[in-house]
């Protein structure tokens, strides 16, 4: 309770100018912080440990990482789905859909580029 | 009235009519002009780092008959360095509040902490990484090295960069108060600080943890 | 203490670099003496080389990249002389080492030195004006992004002076560019020069970016913006998400050069088709960059010359959108033979194909424009019909090499050289001609020259044909590119007549420069009293020409798209009175300043002066915190300032 009086106390207090920058407040930023840290210790034990299926280390380090990077956007970063922030949600989609396209685009070619090069011991069969 | 107020009210509409409100409203305050420039800046950094990660995940196997990355990375020193940077991050958005609250001695306590930690990252990096060169497993033994420490050691120019922004940051509020524009950066450095972190969470993932396991 | 640097490094006994040399530097002299004989020093300093003002930040980006074009060309045309007589056995004028050199600047320069800068800083100009806003969102980042540009195209002129330039090509693929085959410092210049100015064009992406975005005059939501500002849009989110992968592929190259990693080089585990993949993967959104704003002059003016709104706004604006998204997902196809395989091929084949299709939308979309429009040949509408026709052609080409077994064949000949010159040259530089022809008036008072233009414009679309579409012939014919000679005597013809195509476009060149000279000559016979010499559609036009440094003395209301065309339509009056004082920002020495140390950097990395290095980092560093820590100054303007600048220069809105 006291914490939302607070809040709004600073609101009041807030220029014009804090509007769309308000940052949240300590509970929000302790659940996140709580969340990360969860996540973490999860995504050690995971890789450590053989709580996993051992195939599924990868995608489950994965899924983690993901999902800590989204507590720290939602807790932290206040992303949002309200209007004033849409625009930073749309640049955010962009953002993981250029990272998307690099990444899983560079290992796609690279992969299949590597696995048509001759391999050296080849190349020197072949300049007998 | 300012477009917080105008957005609340509106939401009361829908989704659709408040976001073309806004859209119509004419040029945004200086504020979210900012906050948004260095929004789509964080973006594309991330996009750098991500070509180096996509470089990373080509050539890690690549050790040239060196060290591989389980021989050579050790996950107690990574799991400090991974908890102190996340409470530095914890601490920024602490200092933040303190500063919209006007309670300035806990802001300078928060970036005092964020500084403090901030640096013990960087220092059990840079000693990660001098024991790696002392061992013969420097960035010139093989690609698989080379990337790892450009890519991590990017990540740690971006700190030790923050940690100097940060210095910077809490001169400019020591010596003009919490005003408008210090304000605004201060929000920029709270967004990049926060921003390594959420690279970090990666670096851990894809560089310690896969290739230690 | 000075490095690799050596009074050897200046090209004494090289007759060609040494002229070229010596007239860059005489040329650089005789200006900088002129501006300090006539006292013009504190009027450059003040009103251009410390603006933040988008306008003047703008023309200095395309007077830049028209400088800048005649380097480029006289790199070309020595080119074009060169294979017109290496023949046979003959070898030419060029040895290899020095052709090298030449074809590897062409690129550079034409590419980052010429067509961007001539886009952006069309866009600087124009996209403000607009919205119907006073500025960008960043002015000093403006300034500072503009200046870094420059400091690049610097260090790539300063490599004929001091040291040598790449031999690489534009792109300077590993292992040749590493540092066991590339020992000097040609590389470094290269890469040195295209990082600094790389990390302006970033900067100027967010800028635009969140311009467009976050500042429009009120009322003008998205579906309201001019087509211009919706294809900057679309470029400048590209820039944004492209440019990072240039800085960080070239980072690895340098790190390999300087720092003996191994990325990209042959031992070590290094992988070299590592970097053709992520160089492309920037390539090619950037020949996106450059042709979205291209594609949205022609869109203005289409419209304006043909009295018509432009047809179908809506598929224009998604079409633009769908290439900006396209456009990352083609890369591959710059390197279809590198060996990746049918399946992937197939895969990037296919969406290169796709990505025409928008493309094919907007010409269609031009066209229905044009048709039963009243339509008037002014010398941006020649300029854009010539496009119409040449990038349609180039295009063609494009999906031609984008089917996979094609391109087995083509790859890396003439075809490819013809391909991309047809749409470069057809889309980008064509464009950037009708905007410089269409906005000059707008942002220097008086038209240009006609009767000049329409010269100009023929000569540069005759020699255009002349001088690559025997390329095309060629390329089929078995011709790769960088050939510095050729043994098939049946191949010369065709080089003479693209010879000839090179003298045609030379007189373009010169008719452009004559037309430039002229018209400010004759200014007050083409003066454009009423800020609106083309009847246009779109809110730059309401502003005096050239408009004051505060664009709009009242934001205007935007009520719906073409909003100046409407307000003229309405009869609508610019106020004249009852302005409330705005705030506008003072000049800023920060990006000159900034850039200034960014060239010793680079200059001493290059020549690996380790001390003058630091000093040239430590001191942008320290310039930028200096300028930072200073609050931003700004000037206020006052009401009655703004009411006596108002009246002074505009009469009311006509409709005509």
């Amino acid at each position: 309770m006291q914490e939302k009086a607070r809040h709004r106390g600073s609101q009041n207090a807030a220029d014009r100018d804090d509007e769309n920058t308000h940052s949240g407040s300590i509970a929000a930023y302790t659940t996140g912080l709580g969340f990360a840290l969860l996540l973490t210790g999860a995504s050690f034990l995971v890789s450590q440990t053989h709580l996993l299926w051992h195939p599924g280390v990868p995608a489950g380090l994965a899924v983690l990482a993901i999902a800590q990077m989204g507590v720290h956007l939602v807790f932290f970063l206040h992303i949002s789905t309200r209007p004033d922030n849409t625009n930073n949600v749309l640049a955010l989609a962009f953002g993981i859909l250029i990272v998307t396209l690099v990444v899983s685009g560079s290992l796609w070619i690279m992969a299949h580029l590597n696995s048509n090069m001759v391999s050296p011991a080849a190349i020197m069969e072949m300049q007998r | 009235m300012n477009a917080e107020a105008a957005s609340t009210e509106l939401s009361e509409v829908t989704g659709a009519a408040a976001r073309r409100a806004l859209a119509e409203s004419g040029p945004a305050p200086v504020a979210i002009v900012v906050a948004y420039g260095f929004w789509i800046f964080l973006l594309s950094d991330i996009i750098m780092f991500s070509a180096l990660f996509a470089s990373y995940a080509v050539l890690s196997g690549q050790t040239a008959g060196g060290p591989a990355g389980r021989d050579l990375f050790n996950l107690h020193h990574v799991g400090v360095e991974t908890v102190c940077l996340l409470f530095s991050s914890y601490t920024c958005g602490l200092g933040l509040l303190a500063v919209e609250r006007r309670r300035l001695d806990g802001f300078y306590l928060s970036f005092a902490l964020t500084f403090v930690l901030g640096a013990t990252f960087l220092g059990l990096e840079i000693s990660e990484f001098t024991s790696l060169v002392a061992r013969g497993a420097g960035p010139s033994r093989s690609a698989f090295l080379s990337a790892f420490f450009s890519l991590v050691g990017l990540h740690g120019v971006h700190v030790c960069i923050g940690l100097i922004w940060l210095l910077f940051t809490v001169a400019q509020v020591a010596a003009r108060g919490p005003r408008d524009f210090v304000r605004r950066r201060l929000l920029c450095f709270s967004l990049f600080w926060h921003a390594l972190d959420i690279i970090w969470v990666g670096l851990l993932t894809l560089v310690y943890l896969m290739g230690a396991s | 203490m000075l490095g690799k640097l050596t009074w050897s490094a200046i090209p004494l006994g090289q007759p060609i670099p040494m002229a070229a040399s010596l007239f860059i530097t005489i040329g650089v002299f005789a200006v900088l003496g002129l501006v300090t004989w006539k006292g013009w020093w504190p009027y450059v300093w003040r009103e251009w080389l410390t603006s933040v003002d988008h306008k003047r930040i703008g023309v200095m980006y395309v007077l830049l990249a028209l400088v800048l074009l005649l380097r480029g060309f006289i790199d070309a045309i020595m080119m074009r002389s060169q294979l017109a007589i290496a023949a046979g056995g003959a070898q030419g004028y060029l040895p290899p080492e020095h052709y090298d050199q030449i074809f590897s600047a062409h690129g550079t320069i034409m590419i980052f030195f010429m067509a961007m800068p001539f886009m952006v800083g069309l866009m600087n100009f124009v996209v403000p004006l607009q919205l119907g806003v006073r500025d960008v969102a960043f002015p000093a980042l403006n300034a500072i992004s503009f200046w870094l540009t420059a400091s690049g195209a610097l260090l790539v002129n300063l490599s004929l002076v001091v040291g040598e330039f790449a031999r690489t090509g534009w792109l300077a693929y590993p292992p040749l560019s590493e540092l066991q085959f590339s020992p000097g410092v040609g590389v470094d210049y290269y890469l040195w020069a295209l990082q600094i100015a790389g990390i302006g064009t970033l900067l100027a992406g967010i800028n635009m970016v969140t311009t467009i975005l976050k500042m429009r005059a009120p009322g003008m939501s998205y579906m309201r913006m001019p087509v211009f500002c919706w294809t900057a849009l679309a470029s400048n989110l590209l820039i944004v998400a492209a440019f990072p992968i240039l800085t960080a592929t070239f980072g690895m190259l340098l790190l390999d050069r300087y720092a003996g990693m191994h990325f990209f080089t042959n031992d070590g585990g290094g992988n070299a088709m590592l970097y053709f993949n992520l160089i492309w993967a920037w390539g090619h959104p950037e020949v996106y960059i450059l042709i979205l704003p291209a594609f949205g002059i022609f869109s203005e003016v289409i419209a304006t010359f043909s009295g018509k709104a432009l047809f179908g706004y809506r598929s224009m604006v998604l079409a633009t959108m769908a290439i900006c998204l396209l456009s990352f997902m083609v890369w591959l196809h710059h390197f279809f033979t590198m060996g990746a395989g049918a399946d992937v091929n197939a895969f990037f084949g296919i969406m290169s194909m796709i990505i025409a299709v928008p493309t094919g939308v907007k010409v269609f979309n031009w066209l229905f424009t044009l048709y039963q429009g009243r339509i008037r040949f002014e010398v941006p509408l020649l300029w854009t019909i010539g496009f119409m026709v040449t990038f349609t052609i180039g295009g063609l080409s494009g999906v031609l090499m984008a089917v996979p077994p094609a391109d087995f064949v083509l790859h890396n000949s003439l075809f490819l050289v013809a391909h991309f010159h047809n749409v470069i040259i057809g889309g980008v530089f064509f464009g950037g001609m009708a905007g410089y022809n269409y906005w000059f008036p707008k942002a220097f008072g008086f038209t240009l020259d006609k009767r000049l233009g329409i010269v100009s414009f023929w000569c540069w679309f005759v020699g255009f044909y002349l001088a690559f579409m025997p390329l095309y012939v060629l390329g089929l014919l078995g011709m790769t590119r960088r050939m510095q000679h050729y043994a098939d005597l049946s191949w010369q013809p065709y080089m003479i007549v693209a010879e000839i195509g090179a003298l045609v476009i030379l007189c373009g060149i010169v008719a452009t420069i004559a037309q430039l000279i002229v018209s400010i000559r004759q200014r007050e016979r083409h003066r454009d009293r009423g800020g609106d010499p083309w009847n246009g559609r779109t809110l730059e036009w309401s502003t005096a020409s050239p408009p004051p440094a505060y664009n709009f003395a009242v934001l205007p209301e935007v009520a719906s798209l073409d909003a100046f065309w409407i307000m003229k339509l309405r009869g609508n009056r610019m106020p004249v009175e009852h302005f409330e004082s705005i705030r506008m920002p003072k000049n800023s020495a920060n990006g000159f300043v900034t850039a200034f140390f960014a060239v010793v950097m680079g200059f001493a990395l290059i020549w690996h002066i380790w001390w003058m290095a630091i000093f040239g980092l430590v001191s942008a560093a320290i310039t930028l915190v200096v300028f930072g820590w200073l609050e931003r100054g700004e000037n206020e303007v006052s009401g009655e300032e703004l009411a006596m600048s108002e009246r002074a220069r505009l009469r009311p809105v006509d409709a005509t």
